[in-house]
């Protein structure tokens, strides 16, 4: 087999793999419904407000009812202690009426 | 058809006469697409689930602030945010933090008093009278407790306080529940030693969803020491957590735009002697310039699109079959409590396509702009040099 073919091979090969993940994923995340709802479900009967990703600090576990004072609020330049504020960004002054 | 496909076949022989270096060139290039999905992949998935979640949160929650920070709300202005038109149940919620010494983990406990429905994601039951509790999966793994078992936590008194665990929240549901210990209502007063008639902030069910911004606005002036947050701020807030620009993702993303910018510039900047002589021999043979463009065009292609792919492959492996355990240290920050991803596959193809558009077009369009100017020079000088 010639190079060029050898090529398109491999190419058409990457494409199909990659087209076979994203209806993999689509599935999945049809498959999953039941398990969001089941969540949502979860948030509507508990009264919850955040997700329980980051456990370090108040203002990182329930970035949106920190008070002011804080990177998720009105406060663009405030410092920040712990590391996972760094990966959360603040929000455009004057973007939120609270 | 055939010429092209004969010119494809030069291209990559061409390119296997420089097998090293473009094999280095194809490999950094795969994983600065990978590392730059990946935080689109894993933002976007994480983004989309939040929002769909949290749909379910309150219309409305009015917290208390005095001096700047969180006070506790006093329950009689249950009944005057009630009696505001279009509002309907007002529920105080009562939750708090505890921090765990002896796993030097931070805890959220959460009081319920009304009969919850039955939760598809606990396993065994919430707690139904006093000394109950029901824990999420990661404080279960980390004080080695399971239903049935007891955990002693410390209250606000200072004394160790027992509670018999009755169900606790499946894994599917970390995102929401790994820190959490639910407790009875009463017992989390006791627990936290809260004053009679106070409560951590209310829940305000509002009928209307487009009225939602009106009850909050009449309770702020009603209450001008509270903050009502909506729940399209909640939501809100988490797309700008999850924002890609944002802190550290943007790092990562940066360092990946730039290692790619300098490979980029390696090729615009010119083409080497050995090229240009290459370039020099095929015109002199007749090739041309359009051949030698389209020579120049495929092993671009060549190169971006087999790079373009392998990086995409990586990233949808990554993130979701490894579930982005190396961007996951980097989202773990401090916490010592910090939940398992599994992450839901929601794509973006208008995301991919745009990956697939800011770095393909651009290499392809720096490998044909050098050799353009080479080919289009007299084939002799090419060939002196």
């Amino acid at each position: 087999m010639s190079k060029s073919k050898r090529f398109i091979c491999f190419t058409l090969i990457e494409i199909l793999a990659l087209a076979g993940m994203c209806a993999y994923g689509r599935h999945m995340a049809a498959r999953r419904d039941a398990e969001v709802r089941a969540k949502r479900e979860l948030v509507r009967a508990l009264a919850l407000t955040d997700l329980a990703i980051w456990t370090e600090a108040r203002y990182t576990r329930h970035p949106s009812q920190a008070d002011f004072f804080t990177a998720f609020q009105d406060f663009p330049s405030s410092l920040e202690h712990f590391p996972a504020g760094s990966i959360m960004g603040p929000s455009k002054p004057g973007s939120t009426a609270r | 058809m055939h010429r092209h496909l004969k010119i494809l076949e030069y291209a990559l022989t061409s390119l296997g006469r420089r097998w090293k270096k473009n094999l280095a060139i194809i490999l950094v290039y795969a994983f600065t697409i990978a590392a730059l999905a990946s935080v689109l992949l894993l933002t976007h998935s994480l983004k989309t689930e939040a929002a769909l979640i949290l749909a379910g949160t309150p219309d409305l929650v009015v917290q208390r602030l005095s001096a700047g920070r969180h006070e506790l709300m006093d329950t009689t202005s249950v009944d005057r945010i009630r009696a505001i038109p279009g509002v309907g149940q007002v529920a105080p919620r009562y939750w708090g933090y505890y921090y765990d010494g002896l796993t030097d983990s931070n805890f959220t406990l959460l009081g319920l008093d009304s009969a919850v429905p039955e939760l598809r994601l606990l396993d065994g039951r919430l707690p139904a009278g006093p000394g109950e509790c029901a824990v999420g999966a990661g404080v279960a793994e980390v004080r080695h407790n399971r239903a049935g078992d007891e955990i002693s936590l410390i209250d606000g008194r200072n004394i160790g306080v027992i509670f018999e665990i009755t169900g606790v929240f499946k894994a599917e549901s970390n995102i929401l529940t790994n820190d959490l210990i639910v407790l009875g209502q009463q017992d989390l007063i006791e627990f936290f030693n809260l004053p009679a008639e106070r409560a951590t902030d209310f829940s305000v069910q509002v009928h209307n969803p487009a009225e939602v911004n009106t009850v909050a606005a009449k309770i702020k002036k009603m209450l001008p020491d509270t903050r009502p947050i909506t729940r399209s701020e909640i939501v809100r807030t988490y797309d700008a957590v999850f924002n890609w620009r944002s802190g550290m993702m943007l790092t990562i993303f940066s360092s990946a735009l730039i290692a790619f910018c300098i490979l980029a510039w390696d090729k615009a900047t010119g083409i080497s002697a050995e090229e240009k002589h290459e370039v020099g021999i095929l015109k002199a043979i007749g090739w041309d310039t359009p051949d030698v463009l389209e020579l120049k065009f495929w092993e671009g292609l060549v190169i971006s699109l087999t790079a373009f792919l392998l990086g995409l492959i990586a990233a949808y492996v990554h993130v979701f079959f490894c579930g982005a355990s190396v961007l996951a240290t980097v989202l773990k920050g401090w916490s010592v409590l910090f939940p398992e991803f599994r992450f839901i596959p929601y794509l973006d193809l208008y995301q991919l396509f745009v990956i697939g558009f800011l770095t393909v077009t651009p290499y392809v369009a720096c490998t044909i702009i050098p050799s353009w100017r080479t080919a289009i020079t007299d084939p002799d000088s090419v060939m002196r040099g």
